[in-house]
């Protein structure tokens, strides 16, 4: 059974007001809620560890998957494991998402390690947000892994967003792409508060013709701190690009470390970073439009994340 | 409807920009121009509320406006078009256009906003305001901005500057539009003389205080003729 907390946190992880259509597993509190199938996308329990497999038949199209996980119970913590299937020649998408709703004096943790191995030619879209609230004493903490195998021709887009509530989190993502091959990822992150979050991305560029576009903007508000680690490496003769872009606010501390290896003549890396607060101009022009300085500055960091 | 008394302006190392503005707007269209360092946008942003004068009083519709924010004067009525329209990462021009009218602007308003200013609409609308975007175009949209408020008193700092020929052109048929159609008061910096052209008054501003104001056909014919003689002194 699916309760009101849960019902609430399905809705700010994964938009979801009622059971998704197509292919779902729902976990609530270290349980399966909810589970559906289709004829072209399976879901098996795992057996020798918590988590599920998904598979994917080749040449399913236009179909989504949802398998958002929620904790309300204070003192939880779990790992899980969800591997993806994807066959040759699909077209899917991916949602899943982790909201945590933590009232009790006890520290809830939801470890998620989410591995993709995409088929030749496949397209993947995974979208994935993170959520925490409650008034608890307990931290809300969430380390979500994602391990990404794109074969020859795959694509994938990944949408990861984590808004506020959650007070630590680790969030690696590790991808290796063969021939024409193409990953983009963006990334949203706010943290305010004492939150801390980390994020570690590292991209390998085997294949010839393959790219990656990692692109992650951050806000850091409150005492919080963020360290932002990406590594690009390039095998062959490839293209990647990594972007790190922060508004930095109050207190907050932001480190971001880019690191671009070339193995190839031909392998054509760039990075950017830029870490500053917002600027005055951005907050006068807003004003002139007759929004007061803090919604001149909310409209900026909503715009900027988005 | 503005009224500017003894406005002056200092910054630091005493050195004053704005010298004792007295000024009164009534005119529907009014032109400031003058020769560049002399204190036009520094008067504008006074009269916007970005800077404060450090002496002199501002009234809008006789409510001394002097000690108001930025925001207050935005919502007593003044919009300002920036020189430099500010670059915005994330924000969409259909959510500028929305902050600017106070409310969600659906797609076909924001487009006859764009087709206004001369832009292809639907290839903006959810276009940010980042560095994709050319110093053109991102004038255009400043301008509808302003267009987007219908307020009455707007401001444009020196629309011309950055905007190739081409465009400007088309500019020139934007503010006579504005001008045929607004119901508020138009406050424009520029040095072209076909903006000058279409106001009803022209001040001309240098070394910070007004050295000429009078109605377009007193101002303009003196304004050309030492224009057209200082050129003629560079080609002599």
């Amino acid at each position: 059974m699916i309760d009101q907390i849960q019902m609430d946190m399905l809705k700010a992880v994964a938009d979801l007001d009622s059971l998704p259509v197509g292919a779902y597993n729902i976990r609530a509190n270290g349980q399966s809620a909810a589970r559906n199938t289709t004829a072209n996308i399976d879901i098996v329990t795992k057996t020798d560890k918590p988590g599920i497999d998904i598979i994917i038949k080749p040449g399913t199209k236009k179909e989504s998957v949802h398998i958002p996980v929620v904790l309300s119970q204070s003192g939880l913590k779990e790992n899980v494991y969800n591997d993806f299937f994807i066959g040759e020649d699909c077209d899917v998408v991916i949602i899943a998402g982790c909201g945590i709703h933590n009232c009790g004096a006890g520290d809830s943790e939801h470890d998620g390690i989410h591995s993709f191995f995409v088929g030749k030619n496949s397209k993947v879209r995974y979208v994935e947000k993170h959520y925490g609230d409650g008034d608890g004493a307990g931290k809300r903490l969430m380390n979500p892994t994602t391990v990404v195998e794109l074969a020859e021709g795959a694509e994938m887009q990944m949408e990861t967003t984590q808004i506020g509530g959650v007070d630590d989190t680790l969030r690696k993502t590790t991808a290796k792409l063969a021939e024409g091959a193409k990953l983009i990822i963006r990334e949203a992150l706010l943290t305010e508060g004492d939150q801390h979050a980390e994020t570690d991305f590292t991209v390998t560029l085997d294949g010839a013709g393959s790219s990656a576009d990692v692109v992650s903007r951050t806000v850091a508000k409150g005492h919080s701190t963020q360290h932002y680690a990406s590594r690009v490496i390039g095998n062959a003769p490839c293209a990647g690009h990594t972007e790190c872009d922060s508004i930095i606010m109050d207190d907050a501390k932001v480190t971001a470390v880019p690191e671009l290896t070339a193995n190839d003549l031909d392998a054509s890396l760039i990075h950017e970073a830029a870490i500053g607060k917002i600027a005055g101009e951005q907050l006068i022009k807003l004003m002139t439009l007759g929004l007061t300085e803090q919604e001149a500055e909310e409209q900026i960091i909503s715009g900027f994340l988005r | 409807m503005l009224k500017l008394e003894h406005i002056g302006f200092e910054v630091e190392g005493n050195k004053e920009i704005l010298h004792d503005i007295n000024l009164e707007l009534n005119d529907r269209f009014v032109a400031i121009t003058g020769p560049n360092g002399g204190g036009k946008s520094t008067l504008a942003k006074i009269i916007a509320g970005i800077l404060c004068p450090t002496e002199g009083r501002i009234y809008l519709d006789g409510e001394d406006i002097t000690d108001l924010d930025i925001t207050q004067r935005a919502r007593r009525g003044i919009s300002y078009a920036f020189q430099q329209p500010v670059r915005f990462k994330g924000l969409r021009v259909r959510d500028l256009l929305g902050l600017a009218a106070g409310k969600t602007t659906g797609v076909t308003a924001a487009c006859e906003l764009l087709s206004e200013v001369g832009l292809c609409a639907r290839d903006y609308v959810d276009r940010e305001l980042n560095d994709s975007l050319s110093g053109g175009e991102m004038k255009r949209i400043e301008i509808a901005m302003v267009l987007a408020r219908g307020t009455k008193l707007s401001i444009f700092d020196e629309p011309e500057a950055g905007i190739d020929l081409w465009s400007f052109q088309n500019l020139i048929r934007v503010f006579e539009k504005m001008y045929e159609q607004t119901k508020g008061s138009i406050l424009i910096i520029s040095h072209q003389e076909r903006i000058l052209n279409i106001a009803d008054k022209i001040i001309m501003i240098a070394d910070g205080q007004v050295s000429k104001m009078g109605t377009r056909e007193e101002i303009l014919p003196e304004l050309l003729s030492s224009t057209c003689k200082v050129l003629t002194d560079k080609m002599e």
